[in-house]
């Protein structure tokens, strides 16, 4: 057990250009199993893009990208995704229980008989990320937090050894994003998964981080919260004064500005199927 | 008036009737199992009007079978076949898809009109085509659409979850390591099999009363996906039975009988929905007495 610290991810001299934008530029990245890394920065620095990377959905400019010692190209059994939210919708005929489950068994080929170890295990994280009320409604008709917490339960149901999580907290309110947060914690201490967690605010996450990958104006920097979350860092990366202010376990950024370097509309996604 | 109504339902010398259109029935049948079944993912993946395209392209491909004198149903194959695969790897986008649809629609319809209208031989051939012909089904016919029928059924079934995770949940899909673009071909091939096999039934300009009015009216009153495909199934079949069997006496098309019934169920299913929608929703299993959701 104990030498499993070969990385769970590895992102090797990772370039990504969108255009003649530079989002990023050598990134060099391991992430251990366990290990709960923040990604944050403004709109529109390539934040959720990394993700995609990852999963194979975004091709880098440059570099590699390793998941469990193979190329991440097309996604994997090991991963668990918490995309960016896009509501179910209407009429999408699952209920919250069948979302959750299409995570455990959804890349099952052959007839759709659902196992008995997968009905215990949805009621489970169902359970966990509090959706029991509503688990058998249809997922559309869920409110915006709602369906988020399924999704939530969907990623963590499988047991993945790497999660990616892209804004997990939205639409929730303060005690879910605490709840959530808490969860997510929990599952990588549990089951050691390395927890990769995409956020505007580091706030709720902050006792668990334990290193930051800060994406701005076309640089990146990472380290520990302490490390990278001061004045002078953050004023280096945005080229302008910014201050840091750290105050009973929280952290303010004041004067950033938003979307620095970049457009947001970098950051639009390609609206899939369901869409 | 009375006239009308012993043309539309006309039962006398029925038991005979209905020897000789067993093989219809049957094959009305299975085509009810398929439509009901592909249809509920035609619905998810917002296929609808891919479907019209699929329909026209595979009428274009009959019609021109019909006037070469070669089987009618390979020509319909082959007509539905190209349209799927084409839609399939150019339309992977929801807007693509529909203008590619739009395009190839009047062309294929213009390509079967034009083969019709060379074609010589029966008139009932050229217009059952379009509107259906279900009672000329022949034996080994027959024997063809079953097995195009259990084609499609089997590869439903064994891509039957990962499609619908596709379908519904694309990007998480991915993310685990699906191959949800070769699925999405896959599945046209399919769906381009289903829509051949319901041209020689209900007709090109039907078909969609049979792959989309059901799983429309299913997902109606229901979101599980257990009892979405099952209703969706079991009104496909109401459909095209019901409708071979109210059309026999009279000597007319069944397609309109099978369209009727198909979108009367749709109707009820709605007002089900609605009346229920107004009620409060179902499944909810606490009343959550909350201030801010």
């Amino acid at each position: 057990m104990t030498g499993d610290s070969a990385p769970v991810l590895s992102i090797r001299a990772a370039t990504l250009d969108f255009g003649d934008r530079q989002l990023w530029h050598n990134l060099n990245l391991d992430v251990a199993p366990g290990e709960f890394i923040a990604v944050l920065g403004p709109n529109g620095t390539g934040k959720s893009s990394l993700l995609r990377a990852v999963i194979g959905q975004q091709k880098l400019t440059a570099g590699t990208i390793e998941l469990l010692g193979a190329p991440a190209r097309t996604g994997s059994r090991d991963i668990g995704y918490i995309p960016q939210q896009r509501l179910f919708q209407d009429g999408t005929p699952l209920r919250a229980r069948d979302l959750v489950a299409l995570g455990i068994e959804g890349e099952r080929w052959g007839p759709p008989m659902t196992m008995h170890a997968t009905r215990a295990r949805v009621k489970e994280v169902l359970g966990q990320v509090g959706a029991t009320a509503y688990a058998d409604m249809p997922v559309a008709t869920l409110s915006g937090g709602e369906q988020q917490r399924v999704r939530v339960a969907q990623a963590i149901a499988a047991k993945p050894r790497l999660l990616l999580c892209d804004e997990p907290l939205s639409s929730l309110d303060l005690h879910h994003q605490r709840t959530i947060s808490e969860l997510i914690n929990e599952q990588r201490r549990l089951l050691d998964t390395a927890v990769i967690f995409v956020t505007h605010d580091v706030n709720p996450v902050l006792p668990f981080v334990d290193r930051v990958l800060y994406l701005a104006g076309g640089r990146f920097r990472i380290g520990t919260p302490d490390e990278v979350l001061r004045s002078e860092v953050l004023s280096y990366m945005y080229n302008t004064p910014i201050e840091v202010i750290h105050s009973r376990g929280r952290v303010a950024v004041l004067g950033a500005p938003e979307g620095y370097g970049v457009h947001d509309h970098l950051e639009h996604h390609r609206t899939g199927g369901g869409a | 008036m009375d006239e009308l109504l012993s043309q539309l339902f006309n039962f006398t010398d029925y038991g005979q009737l209905l020897a000789l259109v067993k093989n219809s029935i049957i094959a009305g049948a299975m085509l009810g199992l398929v439509g009901g079944l592909i249809g509920t993912f035609v619905m998810m993946r917002d296929l609808a009007f891919a479907v019209h395209g699929i329909s026209e392209l595979s009428f274009a491909g009959a019609a021109a079978a019909l006037l070469f004198g070669v089987n009618v149903v390979a020509g319909s194959l082959l007509g539905s076949l190209l349209a799927a695969i084409l839609l399939g790897l150019l339309g992977t986008k929801a807007r693509d898809r529909n203008s590619i649809t739009a395009v190839l629609m009047p062309f294929g319809l213009g390509l079967g009109i034009l083969c019709l209208s060379l074609y010589e031989g029966r008139a009932a051939n050229k217009f059952g085509l379009l509107t259906g012909q279900i009672v000329s089904v022949d034996d080994p016919q027959l024997t063809l659409l079953i097995g195009i029928s259990i084609v499609v059924l089997i590869g439903l079934f064994l891509i039957w979850r990962p499609l619908t995770f596709a379908s519904v949940d694309e990007d998480v899909a991915r993310a685990r390591g699906l191959p949800v673009d070769r699925i999405g071909i896959v599945f046209m091939v399919l769906l381009g099999l289903a829509t051949a096999v319901s041209i020689q039934i209900v007709g090109a300009l039907l078909v969609l009363a049979l792959l989309v009015t059901p799983a429309a009216a299913a997902m109606r009153v229901t979101t599980s996906p257990l009892y979405t495909p099952l209703l969706s199934v079991a009104f496909a079949v109401i459909s095209v039975v019901g409708g071979i069997l109210l059309a026999l006496g009279g000597g007319l098309p069944i397609s309109p009988y099978v369209t009727t019934i198909s979108f009367f169920i749709y109707c009820v299913c709605r007002l089900i929905g609605w009346a229920r929608a107004k009620k409060g929703q179902p499944g909810r299993r606490i009343e959550r007495v909350r201030v801010s959701a």
